[in-house]
């Protein structure tokens, strides 16, 4: 960039409102979040409230620092993150696998209808007894459950996206010779699909977090398990650093899936 | 001349809601190699289901096609939609090497063919663009591209200019006549529009009636180069336009669009 230049020429008065409007916003949404980190001070510091039922932000960086220096922090976050990865990936591959499954075949369909209306209403977390009386309170039983929270929602995002594959691209597949399944499969379906399927795997991305604290709670090591712990303790300025943790990490891995999601579909208008 | 497609007796019944509808019945024609058939027929007539059944698309319920076919290629014909139908996800090289998938060639000699094939019709340059950047007769040139790619005996198009513009239409026509001038590819292409029609052929077939049948061959030997709407082919227009019953119908148009509700689709599934 040539800043003598930019300094000598005034700049188009449409640039320059955008480029206030750009910098407007990012300083409206510091100046919020400086009001709330305010607030959320003012209400123990002022006595509103007791500081022991809710920390105030200040109180957050040296519980962090504690959680880091007796090394809970990383195991707790690691192992949420392999229960995460692991059931994330379990229930991505098994809901892409029978959802495009289902939209390619009609006898698929009508075969699994009745049983995915049985199973479908049953909540991931419903399935904890099974899962601890299968697994026992191990990180298994936390995968578990998180592969039914996951599976459900990209089951049906790949059998929506797969049935509303457009038939004249399948017509083009047809007339240049491709007629196996197969061929289909890779050659139209799955690329045609691969937008709406993203959009399912997006949502499941934060639906596994909430599933990752919830089968942690029941005693699979984690950022979950590690939360009850401390609220027993009543230690919830601890309960806040994993909060926070969650959000961080959720933030980083949903902007990461974003980058990704981008250039895969690069092809878009 | 020999024939490379030789179509007997041709009939095909599709029924909808118990309902049997007679698309075409008892349709000869016989293309010689190297041939420029134009194919007109007011909207309905069953000229697209001609050309789905010589591609694959629809299954006759009477009558034989014999392909006479020298290369032993698994695509000795190849089709030109009326919409480019050009695979969204696909760069526009990749888009024009599809049907070469699944023949055993590396990717580098699919793009080498799909290179060549996208020079002949001008677009060498827009290779690595996506579907979504280019114009409407541009997308087009893609799609008679990914058909010659296939190195086809017979090109089958589909109405395919008749959703440009006048000016995208008719350079598409000037292209097509010097792309077949130039590979001697056999040419079935299917229109409404008479004056495409005897612009571009040297025989035009006239199908009508329900079920569609011949009912006019007319051989068009006004020399190339053309000009649009010579006088020397006023006789043929005019007798094309008697057998189609056309005489309420302005230009050379038959009423608009594609078969509209009464196309078959095979492989549409209820929604």
């Amino acid at each position: 960039m040539a800043l003598t230049e930019t300094a000598a020429l005034p700049a188009a008065p449409a640039a320059r409102r955008a480029k206030l409007n750009v910098f407007s916003s990012v300083g409206l949404g510091a100046a919020g979040l400086l009001a709330f980190l305010l607030i959320w001070q003012a209400v123990p510091s002022l006595g509103l409230v007791n500081p022991m039922m809710l920390p105030g932000p200040l109180a957050i960086p040296a519980a962090f620092q504690s959680e880091l220096a007796s090394g809970m922090w990383f195991t707790a976050v690691t192992g949420s993150l392999s229960h995460y990865a692991l059931g994330l990936v379990l229930g991505s591959l098994l809901g892409v696998a029978l959802g495009v499954l289902t939209g390619m075949s009609r006898v698929a369909e009508d075969l699994t209808a009745w049983v995915v209306r049985v199973l479908r209403p049953i909540p991931g977390l419903a399935w904890a007894p099974f899962a601890i009386i299968w697994f026992g309170v191990t990180p298994s039983a936390a995968v578990f459950i998180i592969t039914i929270s996951v599976f459900w929602i990209v089951f049906f995002a790949a059998h929506g996206a797969v049935r509303a594959v457009d038939r004249d691209l399948l017509e083009v597949a047809d007339a240049f010779g491709f007629r196996a399944a197969h061929e289909k499969l890779f050659k139209i379906y799955l690329p045609a699909a691969l937008p709406g399927i993203l959009v399912g795997l997006r949502t499941a991305l934060g639906q596994a977090w909430m599933a990752v604290v919830a089968a942690e709670i029941f005693g699979v090591p984690g950022l979950g398990h590690r939360m009850i712990e401390a609220s027993a303790l009543l230690a919830t300025d601890i309960v806040i650093v994993y909060m926070l943790t969650m959000a961080a990490l959720y933030g980083l891995l949903d902007s990461l899936f974003l980058l990704g999601e981008r250039w895969l579909l690069r092809w878009k208008a | 001349m020999e024939s490379v497609i030789d179509i007997r007796g041709l009939g095909l019944t599709f029924e909808r809601d118990g309902r049997r509808t007679d698309v075409l019945q008892g349709l000869d024609l016989a293309i010689p190699r190297g041939a420029f058939i134009a194919i007109v027929g007011a909207s309905g007539v069953g000229k697209s289901t001609l050309l789905r059944v010589l591609i694959g698309l629809a299954k006759a319920s009477a009558g034989t096609v014999s392909l006479d076919t020298q290369s032993t290629e698994r695509q000795p014909v190849a089709l030109v939609f009326q919409d480019s139908r050009l695979l969204p996800w696909r760069r526009v090289i990749d888009n024009v090497a599809f049907g070469l998938e699944g023949r055993g060639l590396s990717r580098a000699e699919r793009h080498a063919k799909a290179l060549d094939a996208l020079g002949v019709v001008g677009l060498a340059h827009l290779a690595r663009r996506w579907p979504h950047q280019l114009s409407g007769g541009q997308r087009q040139r893609v799609a008679l591209a990914r058909a010659l790619a296939v190195e086809p005996e017979v090109l089958l198009m589909d109405e395919p200019f008749s959703a440009l513009d006048a000016i995208s239409r008719e350079s598409l026509q000037d292209e097509l006549t010097r792309i077949w001038q130039a590979t001697g590819k056999t040419i079935l292409f299917v229109t409404h529009d008479i004056e495409e029609a005897t612009y571009l052929a040297d025989r035009v077939v006239v199908l009508a009636g329900a079920p569609g049948r011949t009912v006019a061959d007319h051989a068009i030997e006004t020399p190339r180069p053309r000009r649009r709407n010579d006088d020397a082919d006023a006789a043929i227009v005019a007798d094309i336009r008697r057998h189609l019953g056309s005489g309420h119908l302005g230009g050379g148009h038959l009423g608009g669009g594609h078969l509209g509700g009464g196309r078959p689709t095979p492989f549409a599934r209820a929604a």
